[in-house]
């Protein structure tokens, strides 16, 4: 590959040092970027907009700010409610699919065992199930154990529809950190549990990132489960509650912009600060497992 | 990497392999059974082995079945080609060097972290006739005061792939910028040291390197657009008249709305062959993992 990159071209001999055909020019990394940023900020400023300024205002402007909107999905509506819900599934479903992946994704990279290669296979596969369509036989399921109309259905879907991921990426983090740094603790006398603790684990750290934000923005806002697993308004998560309002769209923006301020939010919030690590984790070869 | 003769890596994989095999495998097990049965809630009499019978229904005398696996392609198409396109100009924006730059990463890959849900509702407030977008556009001139995307059947197609487009396009420039960071600096130098213009490095250096990253990305994104119903289902129900009804939407209405079960498995399992089957071909002719 790179032989027919250093393949000279017939040119005069280029000067060493960086040259202008080298450099990009600012306005053209600005103007498509500028642009881009544009279709990505209009909707979210278009959302602010409607749920800060008072009803019945058409002003570009969220002004005079009101938190009339908030007050009225938070306590009329009952946000406040999904909020608590969607935080518990989001949290929990975090919880266990990082420590699940954790676990078995270190025995993928570590271990040779019979069955694991039928295990990554499978795994595989399982990327092809529509979700969607998982919703009958789950449900079915869910009618047996007891748990229609609990927030626990919703962590465990969301979690087994995460793992296939997240094992993935974990095992291939293992898999990038050399073994010999774990001998080296196991010859100082660390069993392979406490080697694992001191060496292993803080070198995840990027990977435990990604695999836990992952799982919490999937089941925040995660909506046919939430919606068909649970029928109880008290049990409500903020995708349904907000679907709600959009069912009844004609009647008031105000509301259904607040609550979806209230509902993006978090996950934005955490987006931003996690997304750098986002990128690291991903370029750490872990894509290439 | 060892032979284990402990039972430490089965402990450690066990709550995942029981975990996938109870709520993965078990319901998909039952879908297949259930598309061989007659199970409908509100024809319990009928109830049975039924064979092929559901899916010659399904294939023979189901015009709604071809009409939304037509519509599913369409849509996985549309959106998985112009995700890439804006997503691979995107990172390779973000890659470069400027003021800002951590900050305008942030800000383009936010909608990323945004449910279906969220987006419907979004959009739904920015394409609204009275208050939204185009009544702005219309005061400077722009379009008429009457343009209203989702009520228009010619328009509702384009406003629900822009609309996901708002929220897929961070998908791939994330993935794409991730690997574009591998690339080793010194081909860019040595390449540009004997005169390659910034497109023939692109051509020569960029995309080879990208080759399997977007292979896959494509693969995993056309397959979460083939399953992904929270944005339709919301925006515009697969209307108007099934317009922008995918398989999976169908399914889950006539899952959900007529309670037929063994039908709806049996169209389950079709869209999983489906899937199934586009996916190794796609790799195979995509000679994923090939070295160039």
């Amino acid at each position: 590959m790179t032989t027919t990159l250093i393949r000279p071209v017939a040119k005069a001999a280029p000067p060493i040092t960086r040259k202008p055909a080298n450099r990009v020019s600012r306005w053209q990394i600005y103007l498509p970027l500028g642009l881009y940023l544009l279709f990505t900020l209009v909707p979210f400023y278009w959302m602010v907009v409607f749920a800060f300024r008072p009803r019945g205002s058409d002003s570009l402007l969220p002004w005079p700010v009101t938190l009339d909107n908030f007050e009225h999905v938070w306590t009329g509506m009952g946000f406040s409610v999904f909020f608590q819900n969607s935080l518990l599934v989001g949290v929990a479903s975090l919880i266990s699919t990082t420590v699940i992946a954790l676990a078995g994704g270190y025995a993928l990279a570590r271990y040779d065992f019979r069955g694991r290669q039928a295990f990554l296979v499978g795994m595989l596969c399982t990327q092809f199930i529509p979700g969607a369509m998982m919703l009958i036989p789950l449900f079915e399921i869910f009618r047996t154990l007891g748990l229609v109309n609990s927030l626990w259905a919703l962590v465990i879907a969301e979690t087994v529809f995460q793992l296939p991921l997240s094992l993935i990426l974990i095992s291939g983090f293992v898999k990038n950190i050399p073994i010999e740094l774990e001998q080296a603790a196991w010859v100082d006398g660390c069993s392979r549990l406490r080697g694992f603790f001191a060496v292993v684990l803080p070198m995840l750290r990027p990977a435990l990132v990604a695999v836990g934000s992952f799982a919490f923005i999937h089941s925040w806002n995660n909506f046919l489960f939430a919606l068909m697993f649970v029928n109880e308004q008290d049990k409500f998560t903020l995708p349904v509650g907000l679907a709600f309002t959009i069912g009844e769209f004609s009647a008031d923006f105000g509301a259904l912009a607040a609550g979806g301020v209230v509902a993006a939010v978090p996950v934005v919030l955490v987006f931003a600060v996690i997304q750098r690590y986002l990128v690291q984790g991903l370029s750490a070869g872990a894509v290439k497992g | 990497m060892r032979v284990a003769r402990s039972r430490t890596p089965y402990v450690l994989i066990a709550p995942a392999v029981i975990a996938m095999l109870g709520f993965l495998v078990y319901p998909m097990g039952s879908v297949i059974y259930y598309s061989l049965q007659h199970y409908d809630v509100t024809q319990p009499w009928d109830n049975g082995f039924a064979g092929l019978e559901n899916f010659r229904v399904l294939l023979f005398e189901d015009p709604l079945f071809w009409q939304s696996l037509g519509f599913s392609v369409k849509w996985v198409v549309v959106e998985v080609v112009l995700q890439l396109l804006f997503g691979l100009a995107l990172a390779l924006i973000v890659n470069e060097t400027f003021i800002g730059r951590a900050v305008s990463r942030a800000l383009v890959f936010s909608p990323w972290a945004v449910s279906g849900v969220l987006t419907t509702g979004i959009w739904i407030l920015l394409y609204n006739p009275s208050t939204g977008i185009f009544r702005y556009l219309a005061d400077i001139g722009i379009g008429g005061y009457d343009t209203a995307p989702l009520a228009d059947p010619s328009t509702v197609f384009a406003a629900a792939v822009v609309a996901e487009l708002w929220r897929g396009v961070p998908f791939f420039a994330i993935l794409l910028l991730a690997d574009l960071q591998t690339v080793s600096g010194e081909l860019y130098e040595a390449a540009s040291v004997d005169g390659a213009s910034r497109i023939r490095r692109f051509v020569h250096i960029t995309l080879p390197h990208l080759k399997d990253a977007i292979i896959l990305s494509t693969l995993l994104r056309a397959v979460w657009e083939f399953n992904n119903v929270d944005l339709l289902y919301t925006l515009t129900g697969g209307g108007p008249a099934h317009q922008t009804t995918t398989l999976p939407l169908y399914v889950a209405a006539k899952a959900v709305q007529s309670h037929d079960f063994g039908y709806g498995s049996a169209l389950t399992t079709a869209a999983f062959l489906v899937l199934t089957f586009f996916s190794i071909a796609y790799l195979r002719l995509s000679k994923f993992g090939a070295r160039s």
